[in-house]
């Protein structure tokens, strides 16, 4: 009696030691997968009609900034053809990539922006403006469809592997990491909410939550508050570490931009 | 009239300054002091501080985004909320598989258990935690008070 009242609980936390270790490492051994295959049918629909998908409003103001000239007289369509048909789908896919002049990753709205003051010599895009955000939507949207391919093993390696590390650290007062809810709990509910892998395939997504087009590194900054933690700026080093691994981490996924998530 | 007025003012202005210094003076004071607690064989048998919890208000605690939110990863006997996490095992008699002195341990500080939990650390020694925003800098996710409270609510899941 004495005996049985001793064990059990200590077997229990051994068995949910185990469980957790064991949800985690199955995790980490499953593929990725979209957040689209977590969505409810009708916020598929959604993201998939044209029409209905309200991320579509930040393509066609991207498309308009596409092609305005700028102070230089040129406009982005002069280099990359109207509305974009010179774009390789396959490049824009390889973002975040390493930028060998400048000796740092790009983001491809870093890109978008670089290319807005240097090449049109506009006033520069402020970090996730809306401006900034529709520009790069209209790009990456372009790629809708095309596989994510971020080559993770050349100089971009030592900037994966931080991410990798911050998506490992607690934060905030809630104390959790990344990997607490995306990689042990992926398919379980939170509350109403089922927890997705948290991939970056999507972005910028329209948001149901707030209603607005959203930025990975918004995002970011959202769940942040979330867990009561201090976010970064914008920009910081640290976010586009963990870009570079979020989307490496989601190679071989297709791009959805605009997706629809709540 | 106006030297009167502007001595007046200043003492309203002196007034509010004088209110304002001792409200930030009671808030420093008065913050809640963090009771040390003893773990032992998995359990945490006294009450923090020797508080008394409240079924009533643990059951709110549960609910509120902004309290415990367990309800954010576990089924709980709350009918009346329609979302229901299943991150965690169902509560629904879990005083029936663990002690007072268990379930305590829990909602302090599940990392005790199992270092790799999602479970957030309801009374964590702050000083575990990193970049936490200014706002609660340096306090527990719970008061002590609100964590006998939601202790009190479990123990009546029989
Ligand atoms: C406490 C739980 C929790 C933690 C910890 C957490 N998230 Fe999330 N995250 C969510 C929820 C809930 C959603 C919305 C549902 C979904 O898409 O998974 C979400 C959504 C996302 C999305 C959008 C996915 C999509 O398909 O559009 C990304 C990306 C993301 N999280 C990344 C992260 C990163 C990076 C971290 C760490 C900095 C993190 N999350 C930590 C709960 C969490
Ligand atoms: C973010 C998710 C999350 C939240 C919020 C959460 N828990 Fe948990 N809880 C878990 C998980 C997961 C477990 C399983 C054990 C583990 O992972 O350590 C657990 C285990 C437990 C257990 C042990 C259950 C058993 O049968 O062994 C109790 C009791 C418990 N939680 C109570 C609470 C209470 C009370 C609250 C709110 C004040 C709460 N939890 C909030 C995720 C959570």
């Amino acid at each position: 009696m004495n005996h049985t009242g001793m064990i059990n609980p200590f077997i229990k936390l051994i068995c949910t030691i185990l469980i957790t270790y064991w949800i985690g490492s199955a995790a980490y051994a499953q593929p990725p997968r979209s957040g689209y295959e977590f969505l409810t049918e009708s916020t598929r629909e959604m993201q998939d009609d044209e029409f209905a998908n309200p991320g579509m409003v930040a393509v066609e103001r991207g498309q308009k900034l596409f092609n305005t000239p700028g102070d230089s007289g040129k406009t982005c369509a002069t280099c990359h053809g109207e509305d974009g048909e010179k774009l390789n789908p396959k490049k824009i896919a390889q973002y975040p990539v390493f930028n060998r002049e400048f000796d740092e990753p790009f983001t491809l709205q870093k890109q978008t922006n670089l290319c807005w003051e240097d090449q049109l010599e506009n006033a520069p895009l402020i970090d996730d403006s809306v401006d900034a955000v529709a520009l790069e939507t209209f790009v990456r949207h372009q790629a809708k469809g095309e596989t994510v391919n971020v080559d993770i093993n050349g100089p971009l390696k030592p900037y994966y592997e931080a991410g990798k590390e911050l998506y490992n650290t607690r934060v905030g007062q809630l104390d959790v990491a990344c990997k607490h809810c995306h990689d042990y709990y992926a398919g379980k509910k939170s509350r109403g909410q089922v927890l997705s892998q948290g991939q970056s395939n999507g972005f910028p997504i329209y948001r149901l939550g707030t209603g607005r087009i959203t930025s990975l590194q918004r995002r970011l900054r959202e769940c942040f508050v979330s867990f009561r933690a201090t976010p970064f700026d914008f920009g910081a080093e640290e976010w586009i570490n963990l870009e570079v691994y979020l989307h490496g981490r989601g190679n071989g996924l297709k791009i959805e931009t605009p997706a629809v998530r709540y | 009239m106006s030297a009167s007025r502007s001595i007046q003012t200043i003492s309203k202005l002196a007034f509010i300054a004088a209110v304002f210094a001792v409200g930030s003076f009671i808030t420093t004071v008065q913050a809640d002091p963090y009771y040390t607690w003893q773990m032992e064989n998995f359990k945490i048998k006294k009450p923090l501080g020797g508080l008394k919890g409240n079924a009533e208000r643990g059951r709110q605690i549960s609910i509120a985004p902004d309290k415990g939110s367990c309800l954010n990863c576990h089924a709980m006997p709350i009918p009346e909320e329609p979302f229901h996490g299943n991150i965690g095992p169902s509560l629904i008699g879990v005083a029936s598989r663990l002690t007072e002195g268990e379930l305590r341990l829990r909602v302090v500080d599940e990392k005790q258990i199992n270092p790799e939990t999602v479970m957030p650390g309801y009374y964590r020694h702050p000083k575990h935690f990193t970049l936490v925003a200014e706002d609660y800098e340096g306090k527990t996710f719970l008061t002590a008070q609100e964590v006998e409270d939601v202790v009190a609510y479990l123990l009546t899941l029989k």
